[in-house]
């Protein structure tokens, strides 16, 4: 089943110039008039802008209806092409269509409607506003769709994790010439290292102690290097064992700048154990171990900033990701893959817990999404050569409390509460953006006070 | 015998839509489609273009063999049914052929309805609903000089455009006293009978033929006017019934169509039935109806097909709406809904010279019916405005000077 690429609008993003529709015009008729354009904005009642145009429909409509065997969605590039060969101008792929996605254009003389202009949509690149946005994630998954899939075929994850999603897309760009540490946490609880005297990769993996992940790794790699051999060592860890009992192994091995990918699953605690609090718990969150009642209010206390302080070690690669944004994860796996040939990497991935933050298991994407847009967790990346670099703008962001409701483990919040999140997000950019805006010049250890 | 766990009879839009339902959820379950037409599956709604020549009739098949393999189904062409024994689940097909099936969907569509007028059985005359109809009509078209085409519907219509694009001296007979009766009201249709009209065609409505009889190389009719018409093709398009007759017996109830229930089941267990062979619930009324359109029979084969694999998504058919897009010279007619309802108030633009025309039908403040000639609008929005009782109050008068944007802006806000 292959992936479609999409064009995506953001209404708040649109001024209503027009310039996507001339742009489609003249791309498809030669003419600037946007009765012909088969992308339609319209000016809204409330002084916004609302969009018609085909979404190239998984099951579409409008080739269920045609009776001349004119449209067909194709396999490959997932358009709903038209034929003009066998269109016999009867309307009534006008009826099988709800979103007005093609039309009768009278100029032309026949229905008209979005081929995605064969990969290169015009109206896109026409629009300087940002409020169309050509969507390619779809190239991902066809690209790493095709490659082996190294992860066991069923698994005992909860239901709506992130994590499997993770593991299988790591360890496809990873490869097969990988060795993979899984310490004790969710990756192994859900069937990583196997059971029963069987892996649940199809690369070799090992199960360290809590302790001793980055350490035990990096004898591995240096091991297969001395028998000339290019293996990835890579760590699949929680931020238990990365942020806590594993930071002095991953803290040594970073600083003497171990050739190892080291890849930290956030889920903001001990999950697997009982949703024990961790070093990664923010401020407020219930846990077990921080309870709610008539004098604990959650944690007291902030989580430390892991990724940063990983960048401190001023590592040959660091980033923060998040499975709502999968270009930009998919980006930064390939940087630290490169990177962990010559140096240390990490990458940190923030992972919503479905079972442990409290909400339903179909909303992880979005309350992942929620908590890139509202700035609760910041994308960026880091090089020693370029410094820190924000992969998305932290400018304009949506208000905390959006974040703070999708997800139950805040529930219980009072105002103040919410307010010293509020500040201490505040606070926290602030240093992320002072250290992007020196670039390489940045000492993290100077700012740091 | 032959067995399967879903038997498809029928082979256009309504089975084709039903097995793609069924093969979202069901990728393994054997399916076998049969169906009547010796030729692989079209739609009927095409054939008027086939026999205008603007369809290639080796181009119109809805779906390639490859696609029967790719989606496992057997399929068996040129096989009629014949009949049903519903209580040992066989169907029994007049090439002798029995299959055991678990899941049975009757999907066989409609055949002509031809008048009871006397003599026309010794005339010779056309029919317009297989691809073999069509290609018979296509080569008798070069050499008629007169034409009589029994029936204003859209077969009939569409059939006279060629007639008179070929060149033939057309005379069109309706009952009615309108052309396209129950597809527009009188004031569309008098607006298209007077586009036939400049073209030479002559639009007799509101009579009959009393009797037909051969008259040298062709034909001549009696009308109740008491005119003769005579001609050398006779096209008989005075509509169509759903083709049922292998129900005797089978314990399947019928009405006009088989009656079938929100999920398109008959009232036999493990039996269904979609498209125009079906009697099925109305949007707009208590009563069931056959409505014999593309649109409903995808949309019924595809409510029948989810229940029939048991895909927990299914839902009900949310009742038949009247729908028309017809294409005449050039120009465009679209129908959506109805516009004779009880307590509606009824909107009209006309611009008799430009030819344009367009009409909405308001109930409460809900849309019922919008309809038009060369003023556009999109369909498919209108349909899901009217199914989803959508309350025009706040934008009325917009929706009103605007339909097209504002039904836009509508479904831009309402199903994003």
């Amino acid at each position: 089943m292959a992936a479609y690429e999409t064009i995506a609008f953001d209404a708040a993003k649109c001024t209503g110039c027009g310039d996507c529709m001339s742009a489609c015009a003249q791309v498809k008729t030669g003419s600037f008039e946007h009765a012909s354009s088969r992308i339609q904005i319209l000016p809204s009642a409330n002084d916004g802008f609302e969009l018609a145009l085909c979404r190239q429909c998984g099951d579409p409509g409008c080739v269920s209806v045609c009776p001349a065997a004119a449209l067909e969605k194709d396999g490959t590039t997932g358009v709903v092409a038209w034929d003009g060969t066998k269109c016999v101008n009867c309307l009534l792929c006008t009826v099988g269509c709800t979103y007005a996605g093609i039309a009768f254009d009278a100029r032309a003389g026949h229905v008209t409607k979005c081929d995605l202009c064969g990969g290169d949509p015009a109206c896109v690149t026409a629009c300087s506003e940002g409020a169309l946005r050509h969507v390619r994630s779809a190239r991902i998954y066809s690209h790493y769709g095709e490659l082996e899939d190294l992860f066991v075929p069923g698994l005992s994850g909860c239901q709506g994790c992130n994590t499997e999603l993770l593991i299988r897309h790591v360890l496809r760009a990873v490869g097969p010439e990988t060795v993979v540490a899984a310490p004790p946490g969710c990756i192994p609880g859900m069937g990583t290292v196997g059971y029963n005297g069987k892996t649940g990769t199809k690369v070799p993996v090992f199960h360290p102690l809590l302790t001793n992940t980055a350490s035990m790794l990096a004898g591995v790699r240096r091991t297969y290097k001395r028998k000339g051999r290019d293996v990835t060592a890579l760590a699949l860890a929680g931020d238990g064992g990365t942020a806590d009992v594993g930071f002095q192994s991953l803290s040594g091995a970073a600083e003497r700048g171990e050739e190892i990918l080291y890849v930290c699953v956030d889920n903001e605690g001990y999950m697997n154990t009982g949703m024990q609090r961790s070093g990664c718990t923010p401020y407020g969150a219930w846990t077990s171990t921080t309870p709610v009642g008539e004098r604990s209010h959650g944690k007291a206390q902030e989580a430390k900033n892991l990724p940063l302080l990983m960048m401190m070690h001023r590592c040959a690669y660091v980033a923060t990701a998040s499975t709502a944004f999968m270009e930009d994860l998919y980006e930064k796996l390939a940087a630290a893959i490169e990177a962990a040939k010559h140096g240390f990497a990490y990458l940190h991935i923030y992972s919503p817990c479905t079972s442990g933050w409290r909400f339903p298991s179909q909303a992880n994407i979005e309350v992942a999404r929620k908590a890139v847009e509202t700035g609760f967790v910041a994308l960026w990346e880091y090089t020693p050569a370029s410094g820190l670099r924000f992969t998305r703008s932290v400018d304009d962001l949506r208000p905390v409390d959006e974040y703070l409701e999708a997800v139950g483990k805040y529930r219980h919040l009072d105002a103040a509460q919410v307010a010293h999140i509020q500040a201490h997000l505040k606070k926290d950019l602030g240093l992320l953006k002072e250290l992007s805006a020196r670039g390489a010049q940045a000492d993290p250890r100077a700012l740091a006070t | 015998m032959l067995q399967a766990r879903y038997l498809l009879v029928g082979s256009s839009h309504a089975a084709l839509e039903a097995l793609a339902a069924i093969r979202m959820h069901d990728a393994e379950g054997s399916v076998l489609l049969a169906t009547r037409d010796a030729a692989p599956p079209y739609s009927p709604t095409v054939l008027p273009y086939v026999v205008s020549g603007k369809s290639d009739a080796e181009r119109v098949r809805l779906r390639g063999a490859r696609y029967f393999e790719e989606q496992k189904v057997a399929l068996r062409c040129g096989s009629a049914l014949a009949s049903l024994d519903t209580a040992a689940r066989v169907a029994r097909f007049a090439d002798g052929e029995q299959v055991e099936y678990e899941r049975l969907l009757l999907a066989t569509g409609a055949s002509p309805a031809i008048p009871p007028i006397a003599g026309l059985k010794q005339v010779p005359y056309h029919v317009l609903r297989t691809l073999e109809d069509a290609l018979r009509l296509r080569a008798a078209l070069g050499s008629a000089r007169k034409a009589v085409v029994l029936g204003a519907g859209l077969v009939g219509m569409h059939a006279a455009e060629n007639l008179v694009n070929a060149g033939a001296e057309t005379t069109v007979v309706e009952m009615q006293p309108q052309v396209l009766p129950g597809y527009f009201d009188a004031q569309a249709a008098s607006l298209i009978a007077q586009a036939f009209g400049q073209r030479g065609a002559r639009m007799l409505c509101g009579q009959a033929v009393i009797s037909a009889a051969p008259r040298g190389q062709g034909f001549a009719l009696k009308l109740t006017g008491g005119e003769r018409v005579e001609g050398e093709l006779l096209l008989v398009a005075t509509g169509v019934r759903p083709a049922i007759d292998y129900l005797a017996g089978s314990g399947v109830a019928a009405e006009r169509g088989i009656l079938v229930d929100r999920r398109m089941r008959t009232s036999v267990a493990n039996v269904w039935a979609a498209g125009d062979v079906a009697q099925a619930a109305s949007f707009y009324r208590d009563a069931p109806v056959v409505n014999g359109i593309l649109p409903n029979a995808v949309e019924q084969g595809r409510v029948a097909g989810m229940d029939m694999a048991a895909d927990p998504g299914a839902r009900d058919f949310r009742g038949a709406v009247p729908i028309n897009t017809y294409h005449f010279f050039g120009r465009q007619a679209l129908s959506v809904g109805v516009d004779a309802i009880e307590g509606g108030e009824t909107h009209v633009q006309c611009d008799e010279a430009a030819g344009r025309y367009r009409k909405i039908v308001l109930k409460d403040d809900r849309l019922s019916g919008i309809f038009s000639i060369d003023a556009p609008f999109d369909p498919g929005i209108m349909v899901e405005l009217v199914l989803r009782r959508v309350d025009l109050g706040p934008v009325k008068q917009a929706f009103l000077d605007e339909p097209r944007q504002s039904a836009r802006r509508l479904m831009s806000q309402l199903w994003r």
